[in-house]
């Protein structure tokens, strides 16, 4: 394996992780064992107070990344060092106090609420489960937590189904942090609200990132999201990351085909500078994960595609200043 | 030249046990032919239901259309009986849908979907429509049509169930395709391909598209006209190049401002439109959008303001003229709260 992108400081040491998904198919005596490899070696790290946005279409395994980091799936094999402590070996307790200090926001603020449980109860459960406050305390807590992100302190006592989904995905929000998370998964956190409650929440992450120091992986479909609120950019193609870089370089200079494609895909609002695009079209559709392509994953859409693609896989090598990409013919 | 389809007045209610749901409320448009228009707007806003309505696919009840006209080639379709509905559906105007596998029958295989219009509208016998067939499918570009024609749904992907999708809508050469957020389940990458397949369709059978979304990127590179409509109504409608230059309805500036953008300054903090999308049963006495509004004034929560002309071909409702919008727009522009705007790629 390749050496991962090395930096002075990480909070979040990602090494070759994989996580596959058994599955079995055909009947009793012609049943194949197979396995959906779902992320298939991957390496990265997080930075303190940065915002790692990990991008790709759907299936390319970023958010069994994002849970995998937080261990709510077992990596297969691999390392998730977070702070200096290794997490594919905690078990029990010492995993829950780990998990204290990383937390996770949900895509669908309608599926990721407890029906049946007031705000209070949502937002206070991290402070129970960690023990940090009880009573009056955890009251005052969860109400600084709700003005926190701009909802009244008095919705405390109310269920989810009074809130509208911008409302909910505030409150989301609000358990994340209860327990001063140090780092927070964001797995598409907008893509399920109306656009023009979106930028109300792009703008609260954000605002809430610099108040609290906090160190973000947005998980994100949309390029357009992503390059907004992140700092560096890795962009995932059927469980690997193809490319990791800062933003403005990734936009600037994409050295993979496929983040060229997908920039290239990406709608921009003006219709003048649509007019003068020229969009890379990719053929065809992401090949099945339980069977990916020999050599370079890629290969069968790339238009730059040759032989050695199909028999080598390409390193995930540092080809300029800390920009990685996993490419035998990556333009610089 | 008068408009191939010209809509008038429409309105949609569903009456609910809440109360009346005025889903559409008095919209008027029309299309050219071979003309691409654009329907943006947020859930609930009425895009969708005032296009299945001159469809006459609402359901009655609970839902009444209880006003208006929709004339296409001289007749009013929503004065059609069923039978006749039948044919215009079929043969003039098609739709297509945003989720793809719901608008396809799991359990017959596509070439029995794609034939089935064919013999029946264009009258041909199962071996010409099954040529047929394999030649949509080549025009939507899905490798190995003729193998492919005895699959069933389940066995495409997404995307390639939309261009199934896509074959059956102008299988007897529809004048007008309505695409209903056709590319919102897609892929980015997938939804460049379907964008560039229906240009090119367009352009190739003269064929009139009308292309709801919520997303304003994806119109400015197809569309050649956008009504942006807001609480059942259109509250802006101009070419695409007017529109994005010179928004005159606040909602639409906000809108503009309130996405990320591939050319935007990363970090900087966007607008945001306050509050919440009106509720469609309890709506605000005057302009919808007043309890949102930055510009909001006295006027506004009295008096509805209707579409006025503030340009060529530029219509808007706002009481606030152009020029005001335009003065004030440049308030609009939030404050950085917070050290974010460090970025310097557009710079």
């Amino acid at each position: 394996m390749p050496d991962k992108p090395m930096t002075p400081e990480t909070l979040v040491q990602v090494s070759d992780m994989r996580v596959h998904f058994p599955v079995s198919k055909g009947i009793l005596w012609r049943r194949r064992h197979l396995a959906v490899r779902a992320v298939d070696g991957i390496s990265f790290d997080v930075r303190p107070g940065e915002t790692l946005g990990l991008v790709g279409e759907s299936g390319c395994g970023k958010s069994t990344t994002g849970r995998a980091i937080l261990q709510l799936y077992r990596p297969t094999s691999g390392s998730v060092l977070f702070d200096g402590q290794e997490l594919t070996q905690l078990r029990g307790e010492e995993l829950r106090r780990a998990r204290r200090k990383m937390q996770m926001i949900f895509q669908d603020p309608y599926a990721s609420l407890n029906p049946r449980m007031t705000i209070s109860d949502i937002v206070g459960e991290p402070l129970e489960i960690h023990k940090l406050a009880t009573g009056k305390a955890k009251l005052e807590r969860v109400q600084e937590l709700l003005s926190m992100v701009g909802l009244s302190p008095y919705f405390a006592t109310r269920y989810p189904h009074e809130f509208s989904g911008g409302q909910r995905q505030r409150i989301g929000i609000a358990r994340a942090l209860a327990a001063s998370p140090l780092f927070v998964v964001c797995d598409e956190p907008i893509s399920a609200l109306d656009v023009s409650i979106q930028a109300q929440i792009i703008n609260l992450l954000m605002d809430l990132q610099s108040q609290l120091n906090l160190t973000y992986l947005l998980i994100a479909h949309d390029l357009s999201v992503v390059r907004h609120i992140s700092d560096r950019i890795a962009v995932m193609y059927l469980g690997k990351i193809v490319e990791l870089a800062e933003r403005a370089a990734l936009h600037r200079s994409p050295m993979h085909p496929y983040t060229q494609a997908l920039l290239s895909a990406v709608p921009i609002p003006n219709p003048k500078t649509e007019r003068q695009r020229r969009r890379i079209l990719l053929t065809g559709d992401v090949p099945s994960p339980i069977n990916p392509p020999s050599g370079c994953r890629f290969r069968t859409r790339c238009w730059r595609a040759q032989e050695r693609c199909a028999a080598e896989e390409p390193a995930f090598l540092e080809q300029a200043d800390a920009h990685w990409v996993a490419c035998h013919f990556p333009s610089t | 030249m008068s408009a191939l389809l010209q809509v008038t007045d429409l309105r949609t209610l569903f009456h609910t046990d809440m109360g009346t749901v005025r889903a559409v409320d008095g919209v008027s448009f029309f299309l050219n032919e071979g003309e691409k228009l654009g329907i943006v707007g947020e859930s609930g806003c009425g895009k969708s239901v005032s296009m299945l309505s001159i469809m006459k696919l609402i359901p009655q009840p609970p839902g009444e259309i209880a006003s208006g006209s929709a004339v296409f080639e001289g007749r009013d379709l929503l004065r059609l009986d069923e039978s006749e509905m039948d044919r215009v559906r079929a043969k003039d105007i098609a739709m297509i849908f945003q989720d793809p596998m719901t608008s396809l029958n799991p359990v017959l295989t596509i070439g029995r979907q794609l034939t089935e219009a064919a013999e029946i509208h264009l009258g041909m016998s199962p071996e010409q429509a099954r040529r047929h067939a394999i030649d949509l499918l080549r025009q939507v570009n899905v490798p190995a049509a003729d193998q492919r024609l005895n699959e069933y749904p389940h066995q495409f992907s997404g995307g390639m169930r939309q261009r199934v999708m896509i074959a059956m809508a102008i299988s007897c050469h529809p004048k007008v395709l309505i695409a209903d957020e056709p590319t919102t389940a897609l892929d980015v990458t997938i939804q460049a391909q379907i964008i560039e397949l229906v240009k090119r369709l367009g352009e190739e059978l003269g064929m009139a598209v009308i292309w709801i979304t919520h997303d304003l990127g994806v119109v400015a590179g197809l569309c050649d006209r956008v009504q942006v409509m807001y609480a059942g109504r259109i509250v802006e409608s101009a070419s695409v190049d007017e529109l994005y230059e010179h928004p005159a309805h606040p909602y639409t500036l906000g809108l503009m401002g309130s996405l990320p953008r591939l050319d935007g300054q990363p970090k900087a903090r966007l607008l945001t439109i306050p509050g919440l999308p009106p509720d469609l049963i309890h709506m605000p006495e005057g302009c919808a959008f007043s309890p949102r509004c930055p510009f909001v004034h006295e006027r506004c929560e009295q008096e509805r303001p209707s579409l006025e002309r503030v340009a060529e071909g530029h219509v808007a409702a706002c009481w606030l003229s152009i020029e005001e919008i335009e003065a004030r727009r440049g308030s609009l522009v939030v404050e950085d709260r917070t050290p974010h705007g460090r970025g310097d790629e557009n710079a």
